[in-house]
């Protein structure tokens, strides 16, 4: 027996060259399988066909229980493109009936990583996206002929009422930074835009389903995996009740048209939207379905901007409107009280400067004030509070941030928090704003004096201003605006139950209530004097930079126990008593009385057939 | 001596069990494997007999028996016939060149009825048995230079007939003989040059597309590792602290030199200067030759040169790969991501073992492999059913038994009192060796795809029989290693 003890030992080396390579191993599959996670992710998306089912988005419903807003299947053809082989292009543009091109330009764009960033090869990309009933039975026979490509059912919304596009707003594809922001979403999916769908997309969108679908490495779907028990049934969104009624917001649409301005109308003791008319308005179902994309940009490009919700973004001087505020101011502050009268020469005159005014008695308290809509009156008060009674409050600053206090208390200045998106918050200078235009302590109340009647910087929205009249309505609180009355299966917020007073007491309210019920029994808002209804109004005359004065009105009825208050603005429509005062009588008349009555037919008439559009200065091109 | 009777009734005593337990162990888990990776939805029961895990019960049952068989015969035919059988073998080699059809390429395959078998498989026992049998014979040791060329000639015939049959990875398999070689006295230096060689060739693919000093930075790297290599051996395998002291500062000098240089924008070229400081580093040590041990200072003169042309012939040899051979190395070098072809397997099949996680996804719950996302999952990448449906634990288990069956194969060739019976172990554990390390190393992406099989694992008739025998014949001669007499 021979050993070699030397050549012997070589036996751990042997050994230990595979143990070190048993270690690496080791190694390395710890590292494949323990610390990173890829592998997991590739073979789930390799396995597992996730297909999204989509909720039924949430309905709307008008404040008396009307369908307004439904939905409407639509169908969209995807791909997976790594999926997609070589197929007959001819008989898929002919089933589809689109051009070969328009097809080639299609796949280059959603290749095209700029216009289309989440593009992967391994997820659904739309290739067409609402196709028609019929469009979808003649391509699903073909489909099998197609790998990688499938059908992907959606709701497209549909409208009962042609009417309240700018409240109700529409849905449309998500963009890539609310992909970015919201992990909910995915490429192709649908978002609300503009309007209730944008503010309510949380509630309306529901939650998408998703079904798991096993398939192998050819693509070919091999059934459920677990037997469907990890599939995600959707929640169907949750449906809504507007409390808009419907028929007053066609009412007020109807009166509105060839017309540039908004009516906003709003129950008082529940701070409700009855109404929110902006005009001009456009017909919802434009924006659904294929076409939209080419007539949102037509709507967009159009020079009267329908899109721009006129109720809630425009800012406008306020006019006369703004009046009882001021009365309220300085009855709180105890510049006047209900016997306070101040002189009207045909006007406010005072050190060289004249605010002009028209024929009535004088002097004149607050009550006649409010019902002739004096000037002088406003701007006498004004004057006192920051000049005479100064020494009150301290400096010109601090009188003048008193009376901004006031003012936002009632809700101007600041947005008031409706539920729908970009609102305005109007214009309410401080004293900041006016010690920077003239220089600290160089500014009196002649400078300003024009605020005192709702022009110079003042600007209000016509739901600030019908919020205002709300306001009044209930005698110094208002519950802010809101849009929906109620969500199935929720709560709205708090905000729009709770009220906020305002910084002017109760008892000054009755002044300002008795002053616009004189104004419509015997003074400016005469028409809207309807029997029976106890309408009390105040009608405003704003002069503007762009042509003839805005028509306004606000006005609530009725008096005791007021149901509705609302303002109309019209643009450059002359006198608030030629367009405002009418079209606001009607829109009382019509919500309390559900008709016109036959005497007062004739407004109706003139207001559905006159045209104030041509004052706008707008050519139409 | 025994009775032969008596020998027959002892053997069942002596055998050693512990391997015969791994190999049990590991022929029902890759028969399970097999029916998990060939699992279907609508799929037959794990004995079906038109399922794969029903054939490899088959070829299981076939094994057994003829394990039983090997077990039954007497130690000494082994080596009384191990040339016979190992030039039954070549010609059954030579044979199937010219009978197999043709399947993807290769012929290896004698189809006989319903089976098929692939003779290559038993090329291994029959050249292990033959190198056993040289290295027993009389007086045999390995001096000279005529020994290394007959034990060379054994091992590469079957691997030239192989690669005749295009099966390149399966005569690969031959070179892990090697191996015994260096337990048997071949210089621990061959097995180091062929490790630096493929470091050279690894090194110089793998970084032949960007530049350093106008040549390729493979190449730079490589003549800075020959010029470390030289200075190394002078100091510990010459033992001459001088010389590998002078010729380390002449390089260093001359490396800064020439970095200084470049920063000023003087532009030198690679070739000239790698050329030039070799040869003055090699004509210093030859100057000095005489001072020194003469043979060692030559070989390690000898070396640097022969890297020089190795160096330059690694573009060659790869030029002369087929394209796919190239694209399979550079993919494996990850020179290029190629996820659709060369790479496809390897992805598919990091995807299936990565996603088993720590304890797997559970018997027959692997997606990757059911859904057949992985390729050749029951056969060369039956590892990734393990690693997916077992996880980290699972394959951790497995690759630690393969580690002990070496270990206790190790153990059993050393305890032989026959040079025959060691050699014999040798090669067992060699070739185990070399398929473990490159079945799994593919699978886990460490090694380039080579299409041979998980021993005892995979599914295949030839390869579950092919590797039986092989363990049982070690089995069988450490069963008698008592009896046996030694002849030297």
């Amino acid at each position: 027996m021979r050993k070699d003890y030397k050549l012997e030992k070589r036996k751990y080396f042997i050994g230990g060259i595979f143990t070190l390579i048993v270690v690496l191993y080791l190694v390395r599959l710890g590292e494949l399988q323990l610390f990173e996670t890829k592998y997991k992710e590739s073979a789930d998306s390799n396995a597992f066909f996730r297909k999204t089912i989509y909720p039924s988005r949430g309905m709307m419903y008008d404040r008396n229980g009307e369908l307004v807003v439904y939905n409407q299947p639509a169908y969209d053809i995807q791909m997976i493109p790594r999926e997609v082989h070589d197929f007959d292009t001819l008989d898929f543009c002919k089933a589809l009936q689109i051009s070969p091109d328009a097809l080639r330009k299609r796949f280059a764009d959603i290749k095209n990583k700029k216009l289309n960033p989440g593009y992967s090869s391994y997820t659904p990309q739309t290739v067409i996206s609402h196709l028609t009933a019929q469009d979808y039975g003649r391509i699903q026979e073909k489909l099998y002929r197609f790998d990688g490509f499938f059908i992907q059912k959606k709701v497209i919304r549909q409208y009962n009422h042609i009417a309240a596009a700018n409240v109700l707003g529409n849905i449309r594809e998500v963009n890539k930074n609310e992909i970015k922001r919201d992990n909910y979403y995915a490429a192709g999916d649908y978002t609300g835009d503009l309007g209730i769908e944008k503010s309510y997309e949380h509630i309306l969108r529901g939650e998408k389903g998703q079904e798991i679908l096993i398939r192998d490495a050819h693509g070919r779907i091999k059934g459920r995996y677990n037997n469907g028990s990890l599939d995600v049934a959707p929640v169907s969104g949750k449906d809504i009740t507007l409390s808009l009624d419907i028929e007053l917001q066609k009412y007020g649409e109807e009166l509105m048209q060839n017309k540039i301005g908004a009516i906003v109308a709003i129950e008082p003791e529940t701070g409700e939207v009855l109404a929110m008319v902006s005009s001009p308005t456009y017909n919802p179902t434009l924006l659904t379905g294929r076409q939209r994309g080419k007539n949102y940009r037509e709507l967009n490009n159009n020079l009267y901007l329908p899109l721009f919700d006129r109720s809630l973004m425009a800012a406008y001087p306020p006019g006369s409107t703004f009046k009882p505020t001021q009365g309220l101011i300085f009855l709180q502050e105890n510049i006047i009280d209900s016997n306070t009268m101040f002189p009207c020469f045909h006007g406010y005159v005072s050190g060289g400067l004249r605010v002009g005014c028209h024929t009535h008695g004088a002097p004149l308290s607050l009550k006649p004030a409010i019902q002739t809509s004096c000037n002088a009156y406003f701007c006498w008060g004004l004057k006192t509070m920051l000049d005479s009674k100064r020494s009150r409050y301290g400096s010109v600053s601090d009188v003048f941030e008193v009376w901004k206090n006031h003012l936002v208390s009632m809700g101007y200045g600041y947005k008031l928090g409706i539920d729908l998106p970009s609102e305005s918050r109007g214009f309410i200078p401080n004293s900041k704003y006016y010690s920077k235009v003239y220089g600290e302590n160089r500014w009196s109340a002649n400078t300003i004096i024009s605020i005192a009647i709702g022009q110079g910087e003042i600007l209000a929205t016509p739901l600030q201003i019908a919020n205002l009249c709300a306001t009044i309505a209930n005698r110094g609180h208002f519950i802010t605006p809101h849009v929906v009355k109620a969500i199935k299966g929720d709560t709205i917020p708090s905000i729009y139950t709770q009220p906020r007073f305002t910084t002017i007491d109760t008892k000054y309210y009755n002044e300002i209530v008795e002053g616009m019920r004189m104004a419509v029994t015997g003074g400016t808002c005469r028409m809207a004097n309807i029997p029976g209804l106890d309408v009390c109004g105040k009608t405003g005359t704003a002069q503007n930079p762009h042509g003839r004065d805005h028509s306004v009105f606000m006005g609530f009825a009725p008096m005791d126990n007021p149901k509705i208050a609302v303002c109309v603005y019209v643009e450059n429509a002359g006198f608030g008593a030629t367009y405002g005062v009418p079209i606001g009588s009607l829109i009382i008349e019509k919500y309390l009385n559900g008709e016109i009555s036959s005497q007062r037919q004739y407004i109706e008439e003139n207001m559905k057939h006159s045209n104030t559009i041509i004052y706008s200065g707008i050519k139409k091109r | 001596m025994a009775s032969r009777n008596v020998n027959n009734n002892s053997i069942f005593k002596s055998v050693d069990f512990f391997t015969i337990g791994i190999y049990l162990l590991f022929v029902i888990l890759g028969a399970f494997s097999i029916y998990a990776a060939s699992y279907d939805f609508d799929n037959a029961g794990i004995f079906d007999f038109s399922e794969f895990s029903g054939k490899q019960f088959m070829w299981i049952g076939i094994s057994a028996c003829v394990a039983v068989a090997i077990l039954l015969i007497d130690s000494r035919i082994y080596e009384a016939y191990a040339y016979p059988i190992y030039a039954a073998i070549l010609l059954l080699l030579i044979v199937t060149i010219f009978i197999a059809p043709d399947i993807k390429g290769s012929r290896s395959w004698l189809v006989l009825g319903p089976v098929s078998i692939q003779p290559a498989e038993f090329a291994k026992f029959a050249t292990s048995l033959a190198l056993a049998r040289l290295f027993n014979s009389y007086n045999f040791r390995l001096y000279n230079i005529k020994n290394y060329l007959i034990s060379i000639t054994i091992i590469l015939l079957p691997a030239l007939l192989i690669i005749a049959q295009h099966e390149t990875g399966s005569a690969l398999v031959y070179f892990s003989l090697f191996i015994v070689l260096y337990r048997e006295g071949m210089s621990g230096m061959v097995i180091l040059s062929a490790f630096i060689s493929a470091l050279y060739f690894v090194l110089a693919i793998k970084f032949s597309e960007t530049s350093v000093l106008g040549i390729e930075t493979g190449q730079f790297i490589v003549f800075c590792i020959i010029i470390v290599v030289m200075i190394s051996m002078l100091l510990f395998y010459c033992k001459s602290f001088v010389l590998a002291r002078n010729t380390a500062l002449f390089n260093i000098g001359a490396a800064l030199v020439a970095t200084i240089l470049t920063y000023f924008g003087v532009t030198i070229p690679g070739y000239y200067y790698f050329a030039a400081v070799i040869s003055i580093s090699i004509l210093y040590i030859l100057f000095n030759l005489f001072k020194e041990k003469i043979k060692r200072v030559l070989i390690t003169v000898c070396t640097a040169l022969l890297s020089i042309v190795l160096l330059f012939s690694v573009d060659i040899l790869f030029n002369h790969l087929g394209p796919h051979q190239q694209m399979r190395i550079k993919v494996n070098l990850g020179m290029v991501e190629d996820l659709r072809d060369a790479g496809y397997n390897v992805n598919q099949s990091k995807i299936a073992i990565g996603s088993g996680g720590f304890t797997g996804k559970g018997f027959l719950k692997g997606t990757q492999t059911k859904l057949k996302f992985v390729p050749e999952q029951h056969t060369d990448f039956i590892f990734c059913t393990i690693g997916e449906e077992k996880g980290f634990v699972g394959s951790a288990i497995v690759l630690i038994l393969f580690l002990i069956l070496i270990y206790r194969i190790i153990f059993l060739s050393e305890r032989q009192t026959s040079s025959f019976g060691r050699i014999y172990g040798y090669c067992v554990a060699s070739i185990l060796i070399f398929h473990v390390t490159i079945n799994v190393g593919m699978v886990i992406g460490l090694c380039p795809v080579i299409g041979i099989p998980l021993p005892l694992f995979s599914y295949g008739g030839s390869s579950l029989l092919g590797f039986t025998i092989l363990l049982f014949i070690l089995l069988r001669i450490d069963a008698s290693r008592r009896e046996r007499i030694n002849y030297n």
